[in-house]
């Protein structure tokens, strides 16, 4: 869907369909442009800090861009036993970033979960769609290198 | 139906709340989140009764049904709300002494009324930046309860939504869009939050200093325009009775701390309806946009700048008795005493928090560069500033206000609440058409602190459909209907406080139904008392336009006295 298809899509001035009209504004997107934000705002004729007052409560909103590669560190109980706080640290200190950020070269997008439910490669990360178990603070740090050193080349090619 | 709190029985309303039926009742029942007339949240749980279950329920949400046994006393209730303030208070600043509110705030009474000794529970708090940006309301979200009073107020009551809460659970806080400054917004400045709020998370900027400073330096000659509204409020800040009436105790005050000249601005709101009357006759007789909307209130003015640009040119292009004032002060009065402007420093004390934001405007200075009115004080600041000079108002002699802009008719005082500017132009409107004063000068279809008052009114032989409208959120529908082309007004008063400036953003706090009907009394008994209850009469007004001016809607009345507004985007 196009983003002019998403604001042709709702009736004008029906406030009952932010969310659904959020959610598509975020397909288009990948996440919630501040200029969408106050666009909803206007076109369901309600004040732009109701629709972001509703894009913050709800976890599945997105106020910034996702990275291209994705890392979900898992906090759950068995990783946290097994160290992931070590893990988290070292990556928010490798890409200079918080979790739930993004870097500013849109590369890599930091986020927690509870509990990913593979505790038996604790601690364990996702990036994308790979599943990295057994990790230190070095293995880890390699690994976002490497990462790293392939889109430099990509780049360059 | 019947129910019983605390072992007496009471009759009650079906849909009434528990809270309603203990309030009318006599029976205290503690509220922080409650607001009258807005739609309850139960979000605080302070006001936690409990009934013939054991179940502890939140008595400003609860609705009453026949048999229904209360008990607001109880162990579990002491106990409960006990804990609730205590949590409170953890989560809280608790830099009582160095607030704002400091002996007027709702969480500092709770605290003190039960018995809250020491501080039991310790934890990580909340973390919130100060929003300083605007010249007229400022943002402490460290203080801030998370009531939500002041999202209700600005949504539901001024329907201009620049607040709400943002965020989730421990992180929660009541921001503006974006979190941004409250100045990048469509706020109006009109400080309705500020009464609404309990604790001190919201408050007015204060310029104490800059009148402090202005006031020391010999150099500089300071001059107090102190608006209709304060003299029926203030008593209040002192111990008086609300509704007290001390006209004369503000003059004498201002001068014993250091202020030149005392000037009233009930001058300039009789200078406004000179202007305003004969723009009103000017637009009828010569088919200009009608309904005339009033430009006093500078909240209003906002909103239709944000929300109706399109409807602007129906706006009076009068300034506001502020605006008017510090115009004449700069220009006439300098002319006359041969002060050089640069030199004079004009100190508003207003009602009002949206007259800080007002008297910044450029279209509304004489000079286009320097601000017309240099500084603008709250009824509350001004309070503050009479407490460090040491001066008890309660025992201020009775004196006037300064030549030549100090005279005043009950036409003038009566911008003070909502109505007034309608009443007090139709007055002068009708002896501009007529040649002489209505029969009954009172036109009382207009007082009152409903949202919306309508009446006719027949001048000669046109008969005029008016209407006075407080609170910004009554004002929409007419707006939509001139907007349509269905309008068939020809005068709509606007205030954006609800009831008036008696109720104004800058107010003594806290603020009450009962006090704003008393303030309301005052003003209109200051105008059957005086001598002169019609702009018209005013023999300064008449020396003015002589000396200076020319005539009501005369060129240079133009230059000084009128002004347009512009289009503004935001968030």
């Amino acid at each position: 869907m196009r983003s002019e298809e998403v604001y042709k899509k709702y009736p004008r001035n029906e406030a009952s369909n932010m969310i659904a009209m959020l959610q598509d504004v975020q397909e288009v997107h990948g996440y919630l442009p501040e200029d969408d934000i106050i666009r909803v705002a206007k076109h369901l004729n309600v004040p732009t800090s109701r629709v972001y007052g509703v894009a913050t409560f709800y976890n599945q909103f997105r106020l910034t861009p996702l990275g291209k590669h994705v890392i979900r560190v898992c906090r759950g109980t068995a990783c946290h036993v097994k160290g992931s706080l070590d893990i988290l640290n070292t990556l928010e200190a490798e890409l200079g970033i918080k979790a739930g950020e993004t870097t500013k070269d849109l590369q890599f997008t930091i986020e927690t979960v509870a509990c990913i439910g593979a505790c038996s490669i604790a601690p364990v990360i996702v990036i994308d769609d790979k599943y990295y178990g057994g990790l230190t603070s070095k293995s880890v740090y390699k690994l976002i290198t490497e990462y790293r050193k392939k889109e430099d080349q990509a780049d360059k090619a | 139906m019947n129910i019983k709190i605390n072992n007496n029985e009471f009759w009650a309303n079906p849909g009434d709340t528990i809270l309603q039926v203990a309030k009318r009742e006599g029976i205290k029942i503690p509220t922080l989140c409650y607001l009258s007339d807005l739609s309850p949240t139960g979000a605080c749980r302070i006001c936690v009764v409990e009934i013939e279950n054991g179940q502890l329920v939140p008595a400003c949400a609860y609705p009453v049904y026949d048999g229904m046994v209360v008990q607001t006393n109880s162990k579990k209730v002491r106990r409960s709300r006990k804990s609730i303030i205590e949590l409170l208070i953890a989560n809280h600043p608790q830099d009582c002494l160095v607030c704002v509110r400091n002996g007027c705030c709702d969480l500092q009474d709770l605290a003190a009324e039960y018995g809250v000794r020491s501080y039991r529970y310790v934890g990580e708090k909340r973390s919130g930046k100060l929003d300083l940006a605007s010249p007229a309301v400022e943002r402490d979200p460290e203080k801030c309860i998370l009531c939500g009073r002041c999202v209700r107020m600005c949504h539901e009551v001024q329907n201009v939504g620049a607040i709400d809460f943002v965020d989730r659970g421990f992180y929660s806080q009541v921001a503006p869009a974006m979190n941004r400054s409250l100045n990048t917004t469509a706020c109006v400045y009109c400080g309705q939050c500020i009464v609404a709020c309990p604790v001190g998370a919201l408050r007015e900027k204060s310029y104490l200093k800059q009148a402090w400073e202005a006031i020391n330096d010999p150099d500089i000659h300071v001059i107090a325009q102190v608006a209709p509204a304060v003299r029926v409020a203030i008593g209040e800040e002192f111990g008086m009775a609300p509704g007290s009436i001390t006209t004369g105790k503000i003059p004498a005050a201002l001068r014993r701390i250091g202020i030149n000249e005392v000037f009233d601005t009930n001058f300039a709101a009789d200078l406004t309806i000179m202007e305003e009357a004969n723009e009103l006759i000017e637009r009828i007789q010569s088919g200009g946009k009608l309904p005339l909307f009033t430009s006093c209130s500078p909240g209003w003015i906002k909103y239709v700048e944000h929300f109706y640009p399109e409807l602007l040119e129906y706006i009076s292009t009068c300034k506001s008795p502020q605006g008017m004032q510090g115009a004449v002060i700069k220009s006439y009065y300098a002319q006359k005493t041969g002060i050089d402007p640069k030199k004079i420093f004009v100190l508003s004390i207003m009602p009002c928090t949206a007259k800080k934001f007002e008297a910044g405007r450029p279209e509304l200075s004489v000079s286009h560069t320097e601000p017309d009115v240099d500084v603008v004080l709250s009824t509350r600041e001004f309070a503050r500033m009479m407490r460090i000079a040491g001066i008890d108002f309660t025992r201020m002699p009775d004196e006037g206000f300064d030549d030549p802009l100090g005279e005043s008719t009950g036409a003038g005082v009566i911008f003070g609440a909502s109505g007034g500017v309608m009443e007090a132009a139709l007055r002068t409107a009708h002896y501009m058409i007529t040649g002489k004063d209505m029969d009954r000068i009172d036109f009382t279809p207009v007082r009152g602190l409903q949202g919306v008052k309508e009446s006719s009114i027949k001048i000669g032989n046109a008969t005029l459909n008016v209407a006075a409208v407080s609170g910004l959120h009554n004002i929409d529908h007419f707006l939509e209907d001139v907007r349509n082309g269905k309008s068939t007004y020809h005068f709509i008063e606007v205030m954006a406080c609800p009831g008036g400036c008696i109720n104004g953003g800058g107010q003594p706090l806290p603020s009450t139904p009962e006090k704003i009907q008393k303030r309301m009394e005052a003003i209109y008994e200051i105008d059957r008392s005086l001598p002169k209850r019609c702009s018209h009469y005013n023999e300064s007004i008449k020396t003015l336009y002589d000396e200076f001016l020319g005539k009501p809607g005369g060129h240079k009345s133009h230059e000084i006295l009128h002004t347009h507004f512009t289009k503004r985007e935001s968030i």
